[in-house]
């Protein structure tokens, strides 16, 4: 990764990073949501440039803007310049820069998500058990093919939940030899990575490599795209990682070609989300979409925008929690809701918890709790079996 | 300084002036054609070296091995004759120069040359090139540099492919697989014809694949379709590689369609003639070309030369007939999928 | 008095206001080589009459306001010279109406070149209007006012010719509309037969009112587009070719292009010929026409055109071009300006001379574009220059060679394009002086109080 303070000043403020490839509508979430150009990546660029010279100062409006960045990766995907793949990069690392010069001067909610990941291992205030969800699901034993890594937003949050629960039972049904790490699950620290807490990443990214090694994991498959994100991007930096990571959607795209799930005849209008995490940042567009034609009678209808020009849910870099884009009907889900809606699907395909926490309350604010429901996956298959 | 190794005495002896006679654009009798060649052997003006449109076919047809082809380029070139407007030579000659530009993969004694082209990476890969893909040159510093011939610029290449070859020798390298039939033609034809010594093997990539896929003979399974082969002007200074065309066709289970331009009457992709000669004589040029191709009932067009297949890729697959690199088809024999998009 | 934050927070809501010093920093600024001047105030309307009540409020208190679309003309014209309240536009991002029969589009002031080209691919696939190489996010407004050009300039000339008509908020609030809609629903002139009083508007850059909403003619969108390139190393041969070309008929842009890098450009000058059929036989028919015209210089050998291979299409068919923008990032720096002045046909070979001049007594890297206007009756050039953010000599070399580039202009009697306020002042001393008293006239009599773009046109 190059270094940010010798770069960031070739940034030429062009605004294609406010597009997807077809020019359809504005693809940058912040960008859509507060519309001033300080919030689009060219704008957190110019700025952080200007902090570095010291021709403006550390402010409260300056942290916003910096950390309403979901790093979806649109702008990467969509600028024209040799240096596109470091851009969110940088913005990661003027996080950790600012954390680190200004004394942590950050937004209040994002101290927050920081210090309760630090305190108690996730975000989401959270003190009970890790698996109170978990009925069913067997522990991870040496000897097991898989070790299926659930995360914070899969053991706490109430759609998490829904959607490992569902995950589980299909593997359990594929015959798949797996287990959970239970209340030894720690946080992957993806989101940590990303607000730039490069220090408590470290530490959480040690912790898990050295619980897969004590108990000889081979396989990881999560989840969630942020935990195979972290995995097998960033994990790598940290330490010798001797673990192959998988998306659920992966596996199950395999289970599938051999037979070992059969879905039966589903007659439902289906769009699928692309999630950032799995498309732009891992060029994962076929397998969800495998699933779900693998569904006899499926009819699969694509957003405008899709694929590596999907537009983001808004929940990236730790605002599913955060939620620093929310309060407005351009806040980015709510785009997203109402974008899946006029494809003409009932069913709002998902892979990813964070997109299906943010997309499931936007379909509410929306109203269109009856017309559209948000589902993942895995659960449009069990319900095709 | 370089010099042609051409012989007068052996045109003298000559009892077919083929080089000439057998031109497709020049149409000249016997004698005809010995009175213009004298002229150039000469060094007087004649026609020729003004209507040549630098097919490199002469070359082929010359069964002397006395190099019209690169007497009538430097005769070009000495008369100040620009078979293209200078404005293209001069693109050739600024985009070609050797500029650090170069990336070299792991090489070992064997290695391909992708020449400068960006299309040979994504070729080279697969169970046809397992074990060697990694050991690659690619880059200016490599390129054969024979598009000069196109262009009156013998100069250019005396001046550039010594260094080439001396670039390719320096990485070690004893067996050089060239994956642009130009520049095997380049090593074996052109350098030798000005005494350049060649101190690495060179192996054409027909001859690479033809044994490669003899080694995969079981994961062979005959594609069955029918195809029309385009000849790159480029292979007139090595036609010995042609047979290979067939023996891998036999291999891979795909059929020739019978063609009138075929072997020694190939029409090239025309797209220099385009640039040299004018719109109306490469588009007749074409028009033939691809006509014969439609009715041998061809279903692929395969290509030898990745430019022939980027310059008339499109005219191709508008007739209704898809265009397919070699290396692509093999790869479709073996179960693989084709890497450049049809 | 009055609290200017809190009547804009109450004209457009508390989320579309800013006061605060990034907003004030990143709208103080384009990426060119004008100085910053920052704004008090950044405010986005999202209607006509938010627009009004701004203006209304800003005579009132007598304080500068700037419209701004994209901020890419890249010559400071957005750049808040008296500080005051910089409107950005975008929020009034709507598409009104498309007319296909009298093919004309109506958008709001703020919609951008990318949106309104994919509406019509999707909605109206038969129509397109002429895109600038500015990048996606420029607007249409912003590029008609300052007399942008397009794809379809060649053809068509100005972007800001294919203007049918207009709504402007005048600097002292009355909302007018100017052509056939003054008097009609229809969009399709902004002026003729009758006095065309979008001249008041157009070139302005914002000094005597805001446009709010904009016709625009559309014009046939073929199924298919090819380009045809042409080299030579002649100079002198450029208009002749450009006289050639034109004479046909038979070419959508005409785009002219030296530069030294990459190095297959290096030594020739290429003209990109785009072309567009409905058919094969229809492109086919153009491309031997095209031949012909040229033909002469073909075999003179003086000139040829270059066979381009399939894959290095897309980049030069590309709508908008994002080459262009790659230009900033030559010297890995994020900048480039240019001066672009609106030359006749037959000064190219002195501009390319002077431009070479510059770029060796200044040491810059540099780029030559030109497109054809108007069928020829003049082009514009372009003394383009990239640098690096970070290297202030490098930036003061390009200044002092784009003054001089200015200066030259004015010696051959062009006119310098979207010029600086520098450029602007260079303009006044040497105009006609009672042209320049209409000038002035005007924009006293439409803004009595100088709040409109303060520092432009300033006579």
């Amino acid at each position: 990764m190059t270094d940010y303070t010798k770069q960031i000043h070739r940034c030429f403020r062009c605004g294609y990073c406010k597009f997807p490839s077809d020019y359809s509508d504005f693809n940058c979430p912040s960008y859509a949501r507060f519309r001033f150009d300080t919030y689009s990546t060219s704008g957190r660029l110019w700025l952080i440039y200007a902090w570095l010279k010291g021709e403006i100062e550390w402010s409260e409006h300056l942290a916003e803007i910096l950390y309403s960045c979901t790093t979806c990766k649109n702008c990467v995907e969509q600028c024209p310049m040799k240096f596109s793949s470091d851009i969110v990069d940088w913005i990661v690392s003027a996080r950790s820069d600012m954390l680190e010069k200004e004394k942590g001067r950050i937004p209040p909610r994002v101290t927050s998500f920081l210090e309760d990941v630090y305190r108690l291992g996730n975000p989401l205030k959270e003190r009970g058990k890790r698996d109170a969800w978990a009925t069913g699901i067997k522990k991870y034993q040496p000897g097991d093919e898989y070790l299926f890594y659930v995360g914070c937003l899969g053991s706490y949050d109430e759609f998490g939940q829904r959607m490992a629960r569902s995950v589980g039972a299909l593997l359990n049904e594929a015959g798949v030899s797996f287990g959970i790490l239970g209340n030894e699950e720690n946080c992957c620290g993806n989101e940590v990575y990303l607000l730039g807490e490069r220090e408590l990443f470290q530490v959480l990214a040690e912790r898990n490599i050295q619980k897969f090694k004590e108990l000889s994991v081979k396989k990881v498959v999560t989840l969630s795209p942020h935990a195979y994100n972290a995995m097998k991007n960033n994990y790598p930096l940290v330490s010798n990682a001797y673990f192959e990571v998988s998306h659920y959607t992966q596996l199950l795209c395999g289970l599938l070609r051999e037979n070992k799930i059969r879905p039966s005849r589903n007659k439902i209008k289906v769009t699928y989300h692309d999630p950032c995490f799995l498309g732009r940042y891992n060029k994962i567009y076929g397998e969800p979409r495998k699933i779900l034609q693998s569904i006899p009678g499926i009819e699969l209808l694509e957003m405008e925008r899709n694929r590596e020009n999907s537009f983001c849910c808004g929940g990236g870099s730790g605002n599913f929690v955060t939620d620093l884009l929310a309060g407005s009907k351009e806040s980015p889900s709510r785009i997203r809701v109402r974008e899946a809606y006029e494809t003409g699907a009932d069913i709002l395909a998902v892979a990813c918890p964070s997109c299906m926490t943010m997309l499931q309350d936007a379909v509410k604010v929306e109203e269109l709790e009856d017309k559209l429901a948000v589902k993942d996956i895995s659960q449009i298959l069990t319900e095709s079996l | 300084m370089l010099q042609l190794n051409f012989d007068p005495a052996k045109c003298a002896a000559c009892k077919t002036q083929d080089c000439l006679v057998k031109c497709q654009y020049l149409h000249l009798d016997k004698d005809k054609a010995r009175t213009e060649m004298q002229k150039i052997i000469n060094g007087e003006d004649s026609f020729v070296l003004h209507d040549c449109v630098t097919c490199y076919a002469c070359e082929e047809y010359c069964k002397m091995g006395n190099h019209p082809f690169y007497l009538i380029v430097e005769r070009q070139e000495e008369k100040g004759i620009l078979p293209a407007p200078r404005s293209i030579a001069t693109m050739w000659i600024n985009q070609c120069e050797p500029r650090g530009r170069f990336t070299v993969g792991k090489v070992e004694e064997r290695a391909l040359s992708f020449c400068f082209i960006p299309i040979f990476p994504f070729l080279a890969t697969g169970k046809l090139f397992d074990g060697i893909a990694s050991s690659y040159i690619m880059g200016e510093e490599f390129f054969c540099n024979a598009v000069f011939l196109h262009y009156a610029g013998m100069s250019v290449i005396k001046d550039r492919l010594p260094k080439v070859i001396e670039n390719i020798a320096k990485l070690g390298i004893k067996e050089l697989i060239c994956l642009h039939d130009e520049c095997y033609g380049t090593f074996n034809s052109l350098a030798p014809a000005y005494g350049m010594e060649v101190p690495f093997k060179t192996t054409h990539y027909f001859e690479y694949l033809y044994e490669k896929l003899k080694e995969l003979k079981d994961e062979i399974k005959p594609l069955n379709v029918k195809v029309a082969y385009q000849r790159p002007c480029s292979n007139r200074l090595s036609p010995k590689t042609e047979h290979f065309v067939n023996d891998i066709f036999n291999l891979i289970g795909v059929h020739r369609v019978k063609r009138e331009y075929v072997g020694e009457n190939a029409l090239c992709c025309a797209e220099v003639i385009r640039m040299g000669q004018g719109y109306k004589l490469a588009d007749d040029v074409q028009k033939r070309n691809l006509d014969d191709m439609v009715k041998g009932e061809a279903e692929y067009c395969v290509f030898n030369c990745p430019m022939c297949q980027l310059n008339i890729g499109e005219k191709v697959a508008k007739r209704g007939i898809k265009p397919i690199h070699i290396i692509d088809l093999c790869k479709m024999a073996i179960g693989e999928k084709p890497a450049l998009e049809a | 008095m009055t609290d200017i934050y809190k009547s804009l927070v109450e004209i457009v809501g508390e989320e579309h206001v800013s006061n605060q010093k990034e907003e004030r920093y990143f709208y103080g600024r384009d990426p060119g080589l004008t100085p910053p001047h920052e704004p008090d105030y950044v405010v986005m309307p999202e209607t006509t009459e938010e627009v009004q009540q701004i203006v209304k409020l800003a005579n009132k208190e007598k304080i500068p306001i700037v419209p701004k679309g994209g901020g890419l003309a890249l010559t400071g014209l957005v750049i808040p010279q008296k500080g005051g309240i910089v409107i950005d536009m975008k929020r009034m991002g709507k598409i009104l109406e498309v007319n296909e029969k009298s093919r004309y589009v109506v958008v709001e002031g703020g919609v951008t070149h990318g949106m309104l080209q994919n509406y019509l691919k999707k909605h109206h696939p038969k129509l397109r209007h002429s895109i600038p190489d500015s990048p996606a996010i420029s607007t249409v407004v912003g590029n008609a006012v300052i007399h942008g050009q397009g794809r379809l300039t060649q053809q068509y000339g100005f972007n800001s010719d294919m203007v049918s008509g207009l709504e402007v908020v005048l600097p002292t609030g009355e909302i007018c509309r100017i052509g056939s809609h003054s008097i009609s629903p229809y969009w399709f002139s902004r002026g003729a037969p009758w006095p065309d009083l979008s001249g008041l508007f157009l070139g302005w850059f914002g000094t005597t009112g805001i446009i709010t909403k904009l016709g625009l003619r559309l014009y046939p969108a073929k199924k298919m587009r090819d380009v045809m390139v042409f080299l030579t190393d002649k100079i002198e041969l450029v208009p002749d070719i450009i006289l050639k070309l034109t004479h046909t008929e038979m070419t959508e842009d005409i785009v002219v292009n030296e530069q030294p890098l990459p190095p297959r450009m290096k030594g020739n000058i290429y003209i990109l010929i785009i072309i567009t059929g409905d058919s094969d036989e229809e492109l086919d028919f153009k491309r031997k026409i095209i031949w012909d015209a040229l033909w002469d210089i073909f075999e003179s050998r003086d000139g040829g055109f270059l066979s381009v291979p399939a894959d290095m299409k897309p980049p030069l068919l590309e709508m908008p071009s994002r080459d262009v923008v790659r230009f900033a990032d030559v010297r890995k720096g994020g900048g480039f300006e240019y001066s672009g002045p609106i030359i006749p046909l037959e000064k190219y070979p002195e501009f390319i001379t002077k431009q070479k001049e510059l770029v060796s007594k200044y040491n810059l890297s540099y780029s030559a574009t030109s497109r054809v206007i108007a069928g020829g009756h003049c082009m514009m050039y372009a003394f383009a220059f990239t640098f690096n953010r970070a290297d202030d000599d490098e930036m003061d070399r390009i200044r002092k060679a784009l003054r001089e580039a200015a200066e030259f202009t004015v010696e051959q009697g062009g006119m310098m394009w979207k010029p600086t306020i520098e450029e602007q002042k260079m303009i006044i001393e040497r105009m006609d002086p009672n042209t320049l008293k209409i000038m002035k006239k005007i924009k006293e009599l439409l803004d009595p109080n100088g709040i409109m773009n303060p520092g432009n046109w300033e006579a």
